[in-house]
């Protein structure tokens, strides 16, 4: 049965239709973000409630409002004199279009005519939308104010980069635990999470709450744990496939070039780290820190005194790291690549090295050569004609920190976002400043998950190129600050705020991973 | 058909309204009674938007009488002539017809015939023609001697006797009004005040 709100009076297809609501309709029940359809003459409109406002014939009511305390007088008056009215955004035809219906939901290039009804969407409606929990599609969450599931095309979804934002606290691990989670089991892609705060490998933290299951204990078989703090893991009981440690001889000079700020290391000295690894080669660093002073600099080298000092301060800031050692007896790349190739995920967990050094240098040198493995893999794929190697999609948290304007250009993750799905690799941003991000990574991504933000400059960054951004922009805004978050972009027909499905409780997990999982931990419960 | 009560007679006939002078003295219908005229093939439907009582002469006009008498009744008992020499019209304004079955809110095409007789409305027209509110625009665009916010009221507090739930018709009258009197919202609020219950 459709509930009928009340009928277009006016509108246009950039601002959005006004609807007239009937004088049965109370306005207190209509909430921004409820989904409505337009009946029009020769189409279905499927839309969004995008605001709510109080209208009045004669401007003079205002001036001198009616007695209602009588209820006569207040409920003639309800729906005619005054009455309420909302701005509905269409994004889609729905029915009635030949390609609408043979292709499903199609965007919207027209509006209804004058005086068409609106009603409410039934749960048919959004299943046409949204789709419904299948082999490729992933039940992310339910829309705000509906009962119906919100599904993603996962297999359509990977094939982009894509962003999950919010201020902390917001619920950003959460919905991209379930996001990972759902790629495991819906898409091909698999996945290697930079876990900075060992949140996705073993298991989560909940404020005010028990620590909830993670990817491993979940799916044992499908996810592998690798730790550069193996010490740190033995003491959270953590189970982990390996342990990464990284030799002097591994790092390159993109990747001190990407630390210049964190070490706060000059220009110079960042030309000069060029300088020292032609002149040194691999062992460059050992080398330089070895020196004493630019007297002992090799020939051929114009460094000056101050530059070097700077530099040798920043490469001493690296060699603190306990995972740095002068040479990595185990290759962690190749260790990493067979687990991916097997189709296993790799979460690295960075134990008590939370410091962003650690993880900007871990992140940028190991996907730099993951991708290059990828990269030729996939070029040679190419010229034989035989398969592409398995998606590959990389999570990063603090994304600003390699994705902003500045270094962008040099780090492979801005590489990989603009290239997008060139090579098979994807990218999975998590941040909480979004305008930190360079826009043209920003305009590359496909989907965009965002929980509450409050910044003007990162909401605007996050909307950027958006249709209906204005309308988006208050939906946003009015967020709950906890476990809602709003999904636009390649991977959803259309915006959508939503709550993220439950995550944490035995039931939950029951309904994530295999059945037999579970049965297991009742069992160990009872032991 | 079941002859209702016959109210009058039309004396006097126009497009948009007729006179009718009752049998007897005083025994006219309430303002903003809804009546009848015509035979079954073509029926006027009409409020009563005015009511008087004159002398049957126009020059003569009635002289006080009552001076030794004790009460209003013995005025008209010691002079039964007066029955004779007064009369009591009202004033119908046509809102709507009937030809058929059908029942139209607006103007007939051919005005009352004159000796036609006036019926009050039963319950059950009355109900049938408040399905529709079409005659409340004739009401306020007509030149009343009355003003047009009294005979609305006066019309819809009638009709809304012959409704079992008398408050859902007056709030829908009182809609349809609102929609009708946007620009004018002193008349408007002037006869919500006369409605209400």
């Amino acid at each position: 049965m459709t509930e009928r709100l009340g009928i277009v009076v006016s509108g246009s297809l950039n601002k959005g239709v006004e609807v007239r609501l009937d004088s049965s309709t109370s306005i207190e029940d209509m909430v921004e973000g409820r989904f409505v359809t337009i009946e029009g003459a020769k189409r279905r409109f499927f839309g969004m409630i995008t605001d709510v406002s109080l209208g009045m014939t004669d401007q003079r009511l205002s001036l001198t409002p009616p007695d209602v305390s009588d209820p006569f007088i207040a409920e003639v008056l309800a729906g005619t004199s005054t009455f309420g009215s909302l701005h509905v955004s269409p994004s889609l035809v729905i029915g009635g279009d030949a390609s609408a219906i043979l292709e499903g939901p199609q965007p919207v290039k027209t509006i209804p005519s004058h005086f068409s009804a609106v009603n409410l969407a039934t749960q048919e409606d959004v299943e046409l939308v949204f789709g419904t929990e299948d082999e490729k599609r992933f039940f992310i969450g339910n829309p705000l104010d509906m009962e119906v599931k919100l599904c993603l095309d996962l297999e359509e979804l990977v094939k982009r980069s894509n962003g999950i934002f919010g201020k902390s606290g917001t619920g950003k691990t959460f919905l991209t635990r379930i996001l990972l989670i759902g790629m495991l089991q819906k898409s091909r892609a698999v996945n290697l999470v930079f876990d900075m705060h060992n949140e996705y490998g073993w298991a989560g933290t909940r404020e005010g709450g028990p620590p909830v299951k993670a990817l491993k204990q979940l799916f044992p078989s499908r996810v592998a744990v690798f730790t550069l703090d193996e010490e740190n893991a033995r003491h959270r009981g953590v189970s982990t496939d390996g342990v990464v440690k990284i030799g002097y001889d591994e790092i390159e000079p993109e990747d001190i070039a990407l630390l210049r700020q964190t070490l706060n290391l000059t220009d110079l000295a960042v030309e000069a780290v060029y300088q020292l690894s032609r002149k040194f080669g691999r062992n460059w660093i050992q080398d330089n820190l070895d020196l004493k002073g630019v007297e002992e600099l090799p020939e051929g080298l114009s460094i000056h005194e101050g530059t070097l000092l700077n530099l040798q301060r920043g490469l001493a800031t690296i060699r603190r790291l306990p995972f740095i050692e002068p040479h990595s007896p185990v290759n962690a790349v190749q260790a990493i690549m067979e687990h991916l190739d097997r189709g296993t995920n790799v979460v690295l967990e960075f134990g008590r090295y939370r410091d962003i050094t650690a993880y900007i240098l871990v992140a940028n040198m190991l996907s730099r050569r993951i991708y290059a493995h990828y990269q030729s893999r996939v070029e040679k794929a190419d010229a034989k004609g035989s398969m592409r190697p398995q998606p590959l999609v990389i999570t990063i948290e603090e994304a600003h920190k390699f994705l902003n304007p500045e270094v962008a250009g040099q780090t492979i993750f801005g590489t990989i976002a603009r290239e997008m799905r060139k090579y098979n690799v994807t990218l999975l941003v998590i941040d909480q400043r979004p305008s930190g991000i360079d826009s043209e990574v920003m305009s590359q991504m496909g989907t965009k998950i965002t929980c509450l933000l409050d910044n003007e400059r990162d909401i605007d960054s996050v909307l950027a190129g958006v249709s209906g951004r204005n309308e988006l922009k208050s939906v946003l805004a009015k967020l709950a600050a906890k476990q809602q978050a709003l999904i636009f972009g390649h991977a959803v027909p259309m915006p959508v705020a939503f709550q993220p499905r439950e995550y944490g409780s035995a039931q939950s997990y029951k309904d994530f991973a295999p059945q037999k999982d579970v049965k297991e931990d009742i069992e160990k419960l009872w032991d | 058909m079941v002859e209702t009560e016959r109210v009058g007679e039309v004396i006097e006939a126009s497009t948009t309204g007729f006179t009718a002078q009752c049998y007897e003295l005083y025994q006219m219908p309430p303002l903003g009674r809804l009546v009848k005229t015509g035979d079954s093939a073509a029926e006027l439907y009409g409020i009563v938007c005015n009511a008087e009582t004159t002398s049957l002469e126009p020059g003569r006009r009635p002289i006080a009488r009552g001076r030794d008498e004790d009460s209003e009744e013995a005025i008209y008992s010691s002079s039964p002539q007066l029955a004779k020499l007064l009369r009591s019209e009202f004033g119908v304004l046509v809102v709507g017809h009937r030809e058929g079955d059908r029942l139209y809110q607006h103007l007939p095409p051919q005005p009352a015939r004159i000796h036609g007789f006036v019926y009050q409305c039963s319950p059950g027209e009355v109900k049938d023609f408040g399905e529709s509110f079409d005659f409340l625009n004739i009401i306020l665009n007509a030149h009343l001697p009355v003003p047009g916010e009294e005979l609305v009221a006066a019309s819809l507090r009638r009709m809304s006797q012959a409704h079992e739930d008398r408050r859902a018709f007056l709030v829908a009258a009182g809609k349809e009004l609102a929609v009708l009197l946007s620009g004018n919202l002193n008349q408007l609020n002037a006869i919500l005040g006369r409605i209400k219950l």
